[in-house]
């Protein structure tokens, strides 16, 4: 009771000192010789407040305090007590409040270590900054307020949803939010440096570090969700193309293109036009994707609220956001001519470029898949969805060149540059098709089209692994994350060719078998926990070169709120996943089983990690 | 002139944008197949329950006002479950309760109903189960809302106090 009050009244007083922030920001931009201390000591207050109406929901959900509407239908007192801190931010009230803190805390971070930059920068960067945390402030306190009172109050809550009980998933909305929201530092930023005119190279080292924090931690949340989505979902997929996975792939997309044009424009102080719509379009989407997913409008598994208002609110702000960056585009941009005709073919930037367009094609392939429906739906009222195969077809081809690309830009200068150790090129390149034309001619299917595929993804490889002994630690981290990608674009390819399935009606004792393995349903136990009781199948799994396996798939009957979920055991190794799942079949004895052996599932993780590790690198390289 | 032009394609595209997003707001996205709603309610003739003269689906469904067709059977548990729902439901008078019995024995129905209370107007019975079929049932218990000779709403499975809810709210 008394968190929640404490947390409603530091959320107002967070708005309140948010709007005399912005008057004195505009005050100090008006005669900026000095930064006025107040800005910076009421970013912190700002902070301070958000901080302790973060804290306040989350005592109130730690102390079960059911006269807390959000607490009420996201909590039980069964729940064990890490599940009860995470469910602060399961539910669309508690993550806007995490979207507040994160918000508050990086224009903090901002303003205190941005020491270079003219003090006009600084204010007009803290001034848009403050127009979407008031955005969001107004959102929360109108629309989804995180502390509305119930009475009488309840004896118990509803309880979080099963599915959303998961360590990985407790994680993930944090990770992803930091990398969401930092977004919104490169699309103030990218305003404020468009209308005072001033981007530049040395812009770009200053940004460049904010992008590669987004960046980081935008590859790390995608990374979360899709383990959690593995393990959790039990359909033994990593990646579905579901609207709300679409929504967090597209900002990155965009970021991972921002990244590269940035480094083109503190190199060549080319590019501008790119590296200031990218900034805008980065945080545009991620606003989309919260607009998508909290509105309702998607039918996904993941929709959360479905509340018109809400939806309402963020579209207008949205768009508000669009319209003022379009403004400031179009009214102070201009292009420099005479920058961006030199641009030699065979060089670094051309070759960045080139991808770029490959970006942004995959991007609005995404963007279309996802909002197509919507489109389609409002104008015809046909219901539609949009499924892998649309993802495959048209990404797939284009993915050959972009990954030739990839392996050969790095191998360029800037500006201009001749082809060194072209034989070696070639060679590799040779190799690369022969490895992949003897691995692919085991498996009958699409021979041609997979073997160029990976062909040009072991390319990628190979050349990544050359540059490892021949560039030793110079680009150490844009060589780390290439190397990733080639791994990741393997890694799933791989999976997707050698992947097995067996689905089978099985009762206790019975057995499956086939030519690569026999499975054999041994017993059933129950099992009871505090917060759910289970059925725990013991299966035996014979691989054909005699190896014996024994997994239990596990099905959970939730008692707050009564829902069944499976769970499935998974067996990692190194090259390969053994994955089980069962289902039960409404009033028969039997088990509706299902069994897949996924290689390579540990490595496509593992190149994701080495993605990220690539960008962090890159961001503590220049600090040590 | 060229220089305003892009600007403004980009800026008319957005609102358009923005205008379909509106849209598609205001339209809820709870999904009722096609099949289900708005159909015409079959026409059959059946046997009172009690004093077994013959009836026919004209003579039932006459009027403007709102029917709820139940289907159930004594040897049916969910049907138990519901009951007390369709208890209360029935001191509503904006809506008449029919029941349809399912392949059921008479004295075993009778019981059933004498110990939990009739909330059906009139019940119909239905031996073989051909009528459930006409009406497209999957099992019992099963509940169709009707409207002006229109099925408005299909629920499988044994009411709940959602679904009451939900019931009151159409009828309202």
């Amino acid at each position: 009771m008394i968190y929640s009050v404490v947390g409603y009244y530091a959320l107002i007083l967070g708005l309140i000192s948010g709007s005399i922030l912005t008057y004195f920001s505009v005050q100090n931009f008006r005669n900026s010789v000095i930064l006025d201390t107040k800005i910076l000591s009421l970013s912190f207050l700002q902070l301070f407040f958000v901080v302790i109406s973060f804290f306040g929901l989350v005592l109130s959900f730690v102390v079960s305090d059911f006269s807390n509407e959000t607490v009420f239908n996201n909590s039980h007192t069964t729940k064990p007590l890490f599940y009860k801190i995470t469910g602060t931010w399961g539910n669309h009230e508690g993550s806007l409040l995490l979207w507040l803190l994160v918000l508050t805390l990086f224009v903090f971070i901002f303003l205190l270590r941005t020491n270079n930059q003219s003090i006009k920068y600084k204010i007009l960067t803290t001034i848009f900054q403050q127009i979407i945390i008031i955005g969001f402030f107004i959102f929360l306190l109108k629309t989804s307020n995180p502390f509305n009172y119930l009475f009488p109050i309840p004896e118990e809550g509803l309880g979080l949803n099963p599915i959303l009980q998961d360590p990985a998933l407790a994680i993930h909305p944090p990770i992803l939010y930091l990398g969401y929201v930092g977004s919104s530092i490169i699309f103030s930023s990218a305003l404020a440096a468009t209308s005072l005119r001033m981007v530049s190279g040395s812009w770009a080292t200053h940004i460049k570090n904010w992008t590669l924090v987004s960046w980081i931690f935008l590859t790390l949340g995608i990374l979360l969700g899709s383990i959690w989505a593995y393990y959790e979902l039990g359909w033994g997929g990593f990646w579905f193309w579901d609207p709300v996975e679409n929504v967090s792939l597209m900002p990155w997309l965009a970021l991972t293109t921002l990244l590269h044009c940035i480094l083109v424009l503190e190199k060549r102080s080319i590019l501008t036009s790119w590296v200031i719509i990218l900034s805008i379009t980065t945080f545009t989407l991620s606003m989309c994707g919260t607009f998508l997913v909290r509105s309702g409008i998607l039918n996904s598994v993941h929709t959360f609220a479905n509340d018109p208002e809400r939806g309402l609110f963020i579209l207008i702000f949205l768009f508000v956001l669009i319209f003022i960056s379009l403004f400031i585009f179009f009214f102070f941009h201009k292009e420099d001519q005479k920058n961006s005709i030199n641009l030699f073919w065979l060089s670094k930037e051309s070759a960045i470029i080139l991808n770029n367009w490959f970006m942004m094609y995959f991007l609005s392939v995404v963007l279309i898949g996802t909002v197509y429906p919507i489109f389609l739906d409002v104008i015809s009222s046909e219901k539609i969805s949009v499924g892998p195969p649309f993802y495959h077809k048209l990404i797939i081809p284009f993915l050959i060149p972009f990954l030739i690309a990839m392996a050969i830009g790095p191998q360029m200068k800037w500006i201009k540059s001749n082809l060194e150790s072209k034989k070696i090129l070639i060679f590799l390149l040779f190799i690369s098709i022969l490895i992949s034309y003897l691995v692919v001619k085991n498996f009958d299917k699409n021979l041609l089209v997979n073997t160029i595929l990976i062909s040009s993804a072991f390319y990628l490889f190979f050349i990544t692994v050359r540059d490892f002994f021949t560039k030793k630690f110079k680009n150490i981290s844009q060589n780390i994350a290439h190397f990733g990608f080639s791994l990741l674009i393997l890694s799933i390819l791989f999976n997707n060719l050698l992947s097995s399935e067996v689905i089978a009606n099985l009762k206790i004792g019975e057995s499956y078998e086939n030519s690569k393995f026999k499975i054999i349903l041994e017993d059933v136990n129950q099992r009871s926990e505090k917060n759910y009781n289970s059925v725990v199948a013991n299966f035996k799994i014979i691989s054909s070169d005699g190896k014996i396996n024994k997994m239990s798939p596990e099905l959970r009957i939730y008692n707050q709120p009564n829902i069944v979920t499976s769970e499935a055991d998974i067996k990692t190794s190194l090259m390969k996943d053994k994955f089980i799942v069962i289902n039960l079949v409404q009033n028969q004895e039997y088990f509706n089983v299902r069994y897949q052996e996924k290689p390579f599932m540990l490595w496509i993780w593992v190149s994701v990690l080495l993605l990220s590790m690539g960008g962090i690198l890159s961001f503590f390289k220049k600090r040590i | 002139m060229k220089d305003r032009l892009i600007p403004s394609i980009i800026i008319i595209s957005f609102i358009i944008i923005f205008l379909i997003f509106y849209k598609g707001l205001q339209e809820t996205n709870i999904y009722t197949p096609k099949s289900e709603i708005k159909k015409d309610i079959p026409i059959f003739s059946s046997v009172k329950f009690d004093t077994k003269e013959n009836i026919n689906s004209s003579e039932i469904f006459n009027s403007n006002k709102f029917y709820l067709l139940n289907i159930w059977a004594s040897w049916c548990v969910p049907c138990r479950q519901e009951h007390s729902y369709l208890m209360r439901l029935s001191e509503n008078n904006k809506i008449t309760l029919i029941g349809l019995n399912y392949k059921d024995n008479f004295n075993n129905a009778q019981n059933f109903l004498t110990k939990l209370g009739n909330p059906y107007e009139t019940i119909l019975l239905d031996e073989d189960g051909t009528i459930s079929i006409e009406w497209g049932a999957y099992g019992v218990p099963e509940t169709f809302l009707i409207h002006k000779n229109k099925i408005v709403a299909k629920y499988i499975g044994p009411l709940n106090e959602k679904l009451i809810n939900e019931i009151n709210s159409i009828i309202k």
